[in-house]
């Protein structure tokens, strides 16, 4: 059985964070008088508060909570973090709808574990589903406990003269039909902060007397430290070695990177692959196929029958603030201010690493500088942590680009089989899909075939991988819809029609002939070097489709000139911010789709900087147009991740229509020799 | 040897005791605790450590504080006149020209420096101007929607 929503199973996730004890009662005293409202969880699931393995869920958790003061301004706090998919703006959103009150007199305490409820973490696109609703609810529930008058009208002194306390239970929220605020285009709360630069990310603090902390980093992965010398370092200097971890600390990040430079260290490692053999290593290493079924019957019955291999690199998430930790110490005590998706996990990780109770670890997240996917670990944390300890001062680690390109986790590569077979008139008859190590988020197919078999192989990772926006549905999608798209000129029907023709779901229907609508699906035919590509698909709640226009010159890179994506995931909070979700996802995409690769060789990563690294800039954004399809009738689904997975096969699709010729391997721009051997048995 | 170096930034003289070759982003962060400016790749190749110099972009990681020193060198921080905001840091508010908002301040900074010299770019100098700032979210085309929203007004007398 293949899970709906794939478990992040490439975390390393720190043992679960069972320990309750941070004081409810201790937060609410520091609030003073007022009004508060506390949600409770029902189970454990709702709050993204599932204990993970053994789900031991405390029954009465604190899932969200609100505090109103004399004044009628509000708090809300929430264990949710804000990395640039504005989470922050969403939820304070979706409290003023239900207070009825100005967005301006409410703050969201996001990510905080001394301040905020439990929560596992963002990522999944479950803060809509999940938080939204959550918060809805406490709001509403505070909002009954108020007079029944407009917000400017209430006195809130004698309204929350004394501490009141509600459970949400009661909080009933408005009909989509009487939205005010949800449904509009909101501003980003805090946006005026980004643009003087006076928001204060991880990377920005600076607390008195804290040093500059550097790691010394291993040649190769997973060597160890045999021999170190610390001798031609300054004696203001603290130096750090614990293993095989060796850091230093000084009162600049100039002396520190001096510092770091005159340790010697000798490292011992074992050779390793390079990204030359990935694909053929990940087939070799794969776990063997647990399902026995088979899916010969229907081959049996198709008049076409077709095979292919896709391949799909290892990529970087690159979030333009790379990892950042502070860390400071007070006796036993550690506060860590650090970009992370998972401010209690990682409350975890270094309640483990120093051996200390969680309830000595506070771990705040600022508005970050971009996530991805990629920040779930705490090994900055930790590292500052470590070093701060030994300094008996507060320490920032900031890494270098080239370590956050080399010693974060990567996007996983994947190799990807599908067989299938067709009827004479297009009929889907056959449908074998097998994913080697990319993962199997989105892996099953949403067109209808009676015989299928779906399989996720996991193999032996040549890298540290992890979670990346949208997870392996992007690798799954781009072998599907590219794979759809060989079949519909097998069958020579055109292939938005040989779409239709096998997919009864509305939604996704409605979402592809969307986007053909508006991009003029058909009106013009490919050709002379000039391609249309179609593709669609479906992820976390939520439908897409993207139509692109690439155009191909021989011997140049192929240029997109032109998209249209579509995007339904339900009813539309914020049409501006999901637009603006959906265009970022398409250029994103573009990256993954066209020319990202990491090169590894021999445990070292060959291009760990921008300029060796190609990422999207200005000159690759083609004209975007984006369709959104609110459905007032259906609960919001989140948008933060879907949107990125059809890009890659529309553009495939469109070079094959410009040229006739079918690339498989993401990124489409990779030299001939990375393309996946098989690709040249299936013929068209 | 560390010796003394007056920097002028933001219409303000600072008297800095550090290396002449250390790079300016730093010294503007770490000294002078001006962190608009930002780390993103320590090789010139992002933007987000944009500032200016005189009214040239520049970037400030690759830059040493001796050559910078005693001009006039402007940040983010610095756009910002008596409390009103730059007409670019206007529209980016307009737009929503952000997500994460990291590369925020290099883009502004960028474009007003494109503007000092080209008031009036055409959207495909922009993209040439702009070529070398890097926005991991993709939020280029409002990025380029608030530049020539703001070169617009700039042009229009007051």
């Amino acid at each position: 059985m293949i899970p709906e929503l794939e478990p992040e199973r490439y975390e390393l996730m720190a043992g679960p964070a069972y320990n309750f004890s941070f004081g409810r009662r201790g937060f609410f005293k520091a609030l003073g008088g007022g009004l508060v409202v506390v949600s409770y969880a029902a189970k454990a699931q709702e709050s993204g508060g599932g204990r993970g393995r053994g789900g031991r869920a405390m029954p009465k958790e604190i899932g969200a909570w609100l505090h109103i003061d004399e004044k009628g301004a509000v708090t809300v706090f929430t264990g949710k973090v804000e990395v640039g998919q504005n989470a922050r703006t969403s939820l304070t959103a979706s409290v003023a709808e239900e207070l009825g009150a100005p967005l301006t007199s409410i703050e969201l305490v996001m990510g905080d574990t001394e301040r905020t409820p439990f929560d596992m973490g963002t990522f999944g696109s479950m803060t809509t589903p999940q938080m939204v609703p959550q918060l809805r609810r406490v709001a509403a529930a505070a909002r009954q406990l108020l007079p029944a008058e407009p917000w400017e009208k209430i006195d809130f002194a004698a309204a929350a003269k004394t501490l009141v306390t509600a459970e949400s239970g009661a909080g009933k929220f408005k009909a989509t039909a009487d939205w005010k605020v949800l449904g509009t285009p909101v501003h980003k709360v805090n946006r005026r902060e980004m643009i003087t630069g006076r928001h204060h990310y991880t990377s920005d603090i600076k607390l008195p007397g804290m040093l500059y902390g550097r790691i010394l980093r291993p040649e190769r992965f997973e060597a160890k430290l045999v021999s170190f010398d610390a001798g031609a370092v300054s004696n203001e200097v603290t130096v750090v070695r614990d293993g095989d971890f060796a850091g230093v600390a000084a009162s600049s990040p100039t002396a520190a990177a001096e510092a770091l430079a005159a340790l010697k260290a000798e490292w011992k490692g074992e050779p390793q692959t390079s990204a030359r053999t990935l694909f053929s290593d990940l087939k070799q290493t794969a776990q063997p196929s647990k399902d026995g079924s088979s899916i010969e019957s229907g081959l049996g019955a198709a008049d076409k029958r077709h095979s292919a291999t896709y391949t799909i690199a290892y990529i970087a998430h690159a979030p333009l603030e790379p990892r950042a930790a502070v860390a400071d110490w007070n006796g036993d005590k550690l506060t860590v201010w650090t970009g992370t998706q998972r401010p209690f996990g990682v409350q975890g990780e270094l309640a483990e690493a120093f051996r200390i109770p969680e309830k000595n670890v506070r771990v705040l997240m600022p508005d970050t500088g971009s996530a991805y996917g990629g920040k779930h670990t705490g090994e900055t944390a930790i590292e500052a942590a470590r070093l701060a300890k030994a300094a008996g001062k507060p320490v920032k680690v900031v890494w270098t680009r080239e370590e956050e390109f080399t010693w974060a986790y990567f996007r996983p590569g994947g190799v990807i089989d599908v067989r299938s077979g067709i009827t004479k008139d297009g009929k889907l008859v056959a449908w074998e899909f097998h994913n080697y190590n990319s993962g199997s988020s989105g892996i099953n197919t949403m067109y209808d075939v009676a015989a299928r078999k779906v399989e996720f192989h996991p193999s032996k990772a040549p890298l540290r991988q992890g979670s990346y926006r949208g997870l392996a549905a992007t690798a799954n999608h781009f072998a599907r819809e590219s794979h759809m798209d060989e079949l519909a000129a097998m069958a020579g029907i055109e292939p938005l029609e040989f779409r239709l023709r096998n997919l009864k779901d509305d939604r996704f229907r409605a979402a592809l002939q969307a986007a053909a609508d508006r991009f003029g699906w058909g009106r013009q035919k490919s050709g002379n070097g000039v391609g249309f590509g179609i593709a669609g698909g479906f992820e976390k709640g939520s439908y897409v489709a993207a139509c692109a226009e690439v155009h191909c010159e021989q011997g140049r890179a192929p240029r997109v000139v032109r998209v249209v994506e579509s995007f339904e995931c339900g009813a539309i909070l914020n049409p501006d911010q999901l637009k603006n979700q959906v265009e970022g996802s398409v250029i994103q995409g573009m990256g993954g789709a066209l020319f990202e690769s990491i090169e590894f060789e021999d445990g070292r990563i060959l291009n760990a900087r921008f300029s060796k690294y190609r990422v999207p800039r200005f000159r690759d954004v083609p004209a975007i147009d984006v369709v959104l399809i609110d459905r007032k009738d259906l609960p919001p689904a989140g948008a933060g991740e879907t949107p990125i997975v059809t890009i890659a096969p529309a553009i495939a699709n469109a070079i094959f229509a410009a040229t006739g010729e079918r690339i498989r391997s993401m990124p489409l721009n990779a030299p001939a020799s990375a393309q996946p051997a098989s690709a040249g048995a299936a013929r068209l | 040897m560390p010796r003394t170096i007056d920097l002028v930034v933001n219409g303000v003289r600072h008297t800095v005791d550090a290396d002449p070759d250390r790079p300016l982003l730093t010294v503007l962060r770490d000294e002078l605790d001006l962190t608009g400016a930002k780390y993103g790749c320590g090789e010139g190749q992002c933007g987000a450590c944009t500032v200016m110099l005189e009214d040239r972009a520049l970037r400030s990681c690759q830059t040493k504080i001796s050559v910078a020193a005693g001009k006039r060198i402007t940040t983010i921080e610095g756009l910002e006149q008596h409390g009103r905001l730059h007409p670019l840091q206007e529209a980016f508010l307009e737009h929503d020209a952000m997500q994460c908002g990291y590369c925020t301040p290099g883009m502004i900074v960028s474009c007003a420096a494109l503007l000092k010299r080209n008031p009036n770019p055409t959207e495909a100098e922009i993209v040439q101007a702009m070529q070398g700032n890097v926005c991991r979210c993709g939020t280029y085309p409002r990025i380029v929607a608030a530049m020539r929203s703001a070169s617009m007004k700039m042009r229009r007398p007051a």
